[in-house]
């Protein structure tokens, strides 16, 4: 097919590039992977500096919620000098640093726990969740923002208009308990609050900490059954969200294509519609596409705070708002760390597979 | 082809969703309950000292006395001490153990074993060690001051307190017995044993720790040789459920036994739910009102009596405190010895009026810091529109607990509104911190005593009464002083008590002998049955 993307490139009958060249090409792949290394590298440090000058400004004492409220002024001290808030600032953040470096996120003032082993609690929980919201979010939005765009005007695009408003403008929490209330509560169609029912709790042994995994791996299907059950509701929510977001993205992206003059080519040349929107329009919008839908799910991963609350979810978003009340740095910077870490691996993912979809980068 | 495959995919994930899901109700020996139990920090019970930390410990653990839940009226009784003998100057106790008791590890439970968990909890000094150290032990002489000889366990006290008081004192988390031969296998870096203790157990109580997951769940399983014989419900499982309209719909579902945290609301909405019951139970915080000593105008004695006629009571706890808190005007909540039932105050505009006008105040404005809690934040509006009626202005920041708890021990909040709970099963726990302040300078620096947090000089022979009520032998004269330390805090002090929490709890019909503490202690398991 040609469409938009003669332009640049190897002239014809060079493709083969010499020894040499090949170098220089590995030498260049070798200096931009470090490029992006030390990029990332930089990018966290500045993120879990920003957090931690955040976290010493807040006018919240961490001291308190270790000590609690009946506290004399000597355990006060004990415990202020115990968690190194005597140091200055420049100490306490080079040590934190050097902490991370060997591993060691540190203890969770609000949980008592060391935070790495807090996080590989909570974060499977969140990305279960946010897996499923997203392939919600993609399977239903990208259809319907290409036939809204196909049929721009239409009855179509006129339901699809009003799907992504009532989805961007109402309340999560309004939502989740109404879903609660009404496929939970009446209907009895979907699981309670929680990842799991009673009886299976602590049932399924932890292998990925994906409790729908898990329990497909332990060939536990009623588990697997019940663990859907309770996910399937929440996840159908923030996939809500997320269709409202890439249905709008997806149609935006169509009309713009639609009107291009390859697409007036490709309907001179007698290609049937379905042809023109799949093979040639939507083809050129899965680039951006897949940038919107990688945005969409980094923000499932932090911003589902909410709905982690009204399900009783134990995600990610949930603890690190819970520790920052609590003035638990370590706590919000280990889950920084980990959002971080997560932003910069799905922007990476969108590189590469700009690489494999756009062939003017090959 | 890829839009063939999406529509199967979407079949077959609604075909999933709306498959009849495997639903219970929950077996009939397994309690479960939702909890807001997020403040769990530690459950080492010489460090705990949070609701839900003490919930857990109270059924992990034993204590030499404790209370019995099918009769908490009775107070402190018989427990891993089977009886005590206070020597005849008062200065000393001793407790004989009961022979045969396990702790969860098969290890006897010995009278070494108690001493040397009260004499590690006075070692480790965490926050509730006080409860113990107020008796006169410190880190250097405890080992002399508790001692062990074969079966039994003496107390050496440093002056001769009221026995009622020490053994209250007995009754809380912080003189749990830990199995010290388990807790010393896991000691790291001369800890005690501290950090392990923080999330495991080695107690002797009617329930063993099967695990605890910070934020989400708590699980228990009854321990089938426990010493006054095995629990009825084998397995307890806590579950944190933040939203009370989640609690209420897992109730109704029948997806749990117990909820815990529902709002007057969904209370009444549930009431009349078919096989729903709801228990009310005085706890034991009381709502209170401090009006700090520092504020210039705070600080006349006619606005403070003015203040305590401007507390619409009945108002609140008909409107958004209903259920939830009643009308409590004493510092000792329900429950406790010596608690004084008189309520002197009404709401009555006119005479708050009257009292600021005679005292020659004519308005005046005050700007405090209220909780981010809605009960707290509409306490604090209705007491704003009162105030406005008298004159007076009060302009209300609304800020996060940890800022206003801060801003409290610097004795900066004005008019702080919030709850104090007791620590121990003791009137003095609550004595001593509402009127007893021996130092009011600021470098007495005292943040642990809520007079000094609002200023409160509180007078020499109140604070003389509060420390000889601690020695008083006899309960009965105990209990009238008290009586009369309540009554002239009544006529006085500008820290104004004026609600007591009730906890109301919603309950399947079939759950039989739940009890959440009382107002003097934790929630405790064992007793609990599932009839038909």
């Amino acid at each position: 097919m040609t469409d938009s993307t003669t332009a640049g490139g190897p002239p014809p009958g060079d493709d083969r590039p010499n020894p040499s060249a090949r170098r220089a090409l590995r030498r260049r792949r070798a200096r931009s992977v470090a490029g992006t290394l030390v990029s990332l590298a930089l990018t966290l440090l500045g993120l879990l500096l920003v957090t931690f000058i955040i976290g010493r400004v807040m006018p919240i004492d961490p001291v308190l919620k270790v000590v609690g409220d009946r506290a004399t002024q000597a355990q006060y001290d004990a415990a202020y000098q115990a968690m190194g808030l005597d140091q200055p600032l420049v100490v306490q953040f080079l040590r934190y640093i050097g902490d991370v470096l060997t591993g060691d996120f540190g203890r969770s003032i609000s949980t008592g726990q060391p935070v790495a082993q807090d996080i590989a609690r909570v974060f499977p929980a969140t990305v279960e969740l946010a897996v499923l919201g997203t392939l919600i979010g993609v399977v239903i939005g990208v259809p319907l923002g290409v036939m809204a765009a196909a049929r721009r005007g239409g009855i179509f695009d006129q339901v699809a208009r009003v799907v992504a408003l009532i989805g961007y403008s109402m309340p999560i929490f309004w939502l989740g308990l109404m879903g609660l209330l009404i496929f939970y509560g009446n209907l009895g169609w979907v699981g309670g609050p929680g990842r799991q029912g009673i009886i299976y709790d602590g049932m399924v042994p932890s292998v990925t900490g994906l409790i729908l995994v898990d329990s497909l791996l332990a060939g536990d299907w009623p588990a697997f059954q019940d663990a859907f059950s309770h996910i399937i509701l929440p996840a159908s929510l923030l996939g809500y969200y997320s269709l409202a977001y890439i249905s709008r993205m997806t149609r935006s992206f169509m009309l713009e294509q639609l009107s291009a003059e390859y697409i007036i080519t490709a309907r001179v040349k007698g290609l049937s519609e379905r042809a023109v929107i799949w093979q040639h329009a939507f083809r050129n919008i899965s680039i951006p596409l897949v940038t919107v839908i990688a945005l969409s799910f980094g923000s499932l991963l932090e911003g589902s705070v909410l709905t982690e609350i009204i399900f009783s979810w134990p995600g990610l978003g949930s603890y690190i708002t819970r520790a920052l009340l609590s003035g638990d740095m370590n706590a919000v910077l280990g889950g920084t760390v980990v959002i971080g870490v997560c932003f910069v691996l799905l922007n990476l993912l969108s590189d590469i597979l700009y690489r494999v979809l756009d062939p003017r980068s090959k | 082809m890829t839009f063939h495959l999406t529509t199967r995919a979407v079949m077959l994930a609604t075909a999933l969703a709306f498959a009849p899901a495997a639903f219970a109700e929950t077996p009939a020996d397994t309690l479960v309950v939702a909890h807001t139990i997020d403040d769990i920090i530690s459950l080492d019970p010489a460090q705990s000292f949070e609701f839900s930390g003490n919930d857990v410990n109270n059924n992990t653990y034993d204590r030499l006395v404790d209370f019995d839940p099918l009769d908490p009226e009775a107070g402190f009784q018989p427990a891993l001490a089977e009886s005590w003998e206070v020597s005849e100057d008062g200065l000393s106790i001793t407790f004989t153990l009961r022979e045969g008791v396990p702790f969860h590890s098969g290890n006897p439970v010995r009278a070494e074993d108690a001493a040397w968990s009260l004499q590690r909890a006075v070692k480790l000094d965490k926050t509730p060690a006080f409860i113990l150290t107020q008796f006169g032990f410190t880190a250097d002489n405890v080992e002399e001051k508790i001692t062990a000889d074969g079966n039994t366990l003496t107390l050496t006290l440093d002056k001769p307190y009221a026995p009622s008081f020490v053994l209250n004192c007995l009754t809380a988390n912080v003189a749990s017995i830990v199995d010290r031969e388990t807790v010393m296998a896991n000691e790291q870096d001369g800890d005690l044993g501290n950090a392990w203790l923080s999330t495991n157990e080695a107690g002797s109580g009617a329930y063993e720790l099967a695990a605890w997951r910070p934020n989400e769940a708590v699980q228990l399983t009854a321990f089938e040789d426990y010493w006054q014989g095995a629990p009825e419900m084998k397995r307890v499982i806590i579950r944190n459920v933040a939203e009370s309209s989640a609690q209420r719909l897992l109730l109704e579902q029948g997806d749990i036994d117990v909820a815990r945290n529902l709002t007057p609301t969904d209370v009444q909405a549930i009431s009349s739910a078919d096989g729903i019951k709801i228990e009310d139970e005085p706890r034991g915080r009381i709502l209170y009102m401090g009006l700090n000593q520092k504020d210039e105008l705070l600080s006349n004695p006619a606005v403070v009596e003015a203040m305590k006629y401007l507390v619409n009571y009945e108002g609140m706890e008909q409107s958004f405190l209903k259920g939830q808190f009643i009308t409590h005007q004493t510092f000792l909540p329900r429950g406790y010895l010596g608690v004084l039932e008189e309520q002197p105050w009404t709401y009555d505009v006119e005479k708050a009026r009257q009292i600021l006008q005679d005292a020659g105040i004519e308005g005046g404005t005050i700007t405090t810091r209220v909780r981010d809690l809605r009960e707290y934040i509409d306490v604090a509006q209705t007491l704003q529109a009162s105030m406005a009626e008298a004159g007076l202005t009060l302009e209300i920041e609304q800020m996060t607990g940890a800022q206003v708890l801060d801003a409290y021990r610097a004795r900066e909040v004005p008019i702080f509104l919030g709850e104090w709970g007791p620590d121990y099963s003791d009137p003095n726990t609550n004595a001593a911190t509402f009127a007893y302040n021996p130092d009011n300078s600021e470098e007495a620096n005292a943040v642990g005593l809520l007079a000094w947090r609002n200023a409160y000089a509180v007078p020499e022979e109140m604070n003389e009464a509060t420390v000889a009520a601690t020695l008083e032998q006899d309960t009965e004269t105990r209990a009238e002083m008290y009586k009369d330390i309540q009554r002239q805090y009544q006529a006085e002090a500008p820290i104004v008590p004026l609600f007591q929490r009730v906890e109301q709890v919603g309950l399947q019909q079939n759950i039989q002998n739940w009890w959440s503490g009382g107002a003097v202690t934790s929630v405790i398991y064992r007793q609990v049955t599932k009839g038909e």
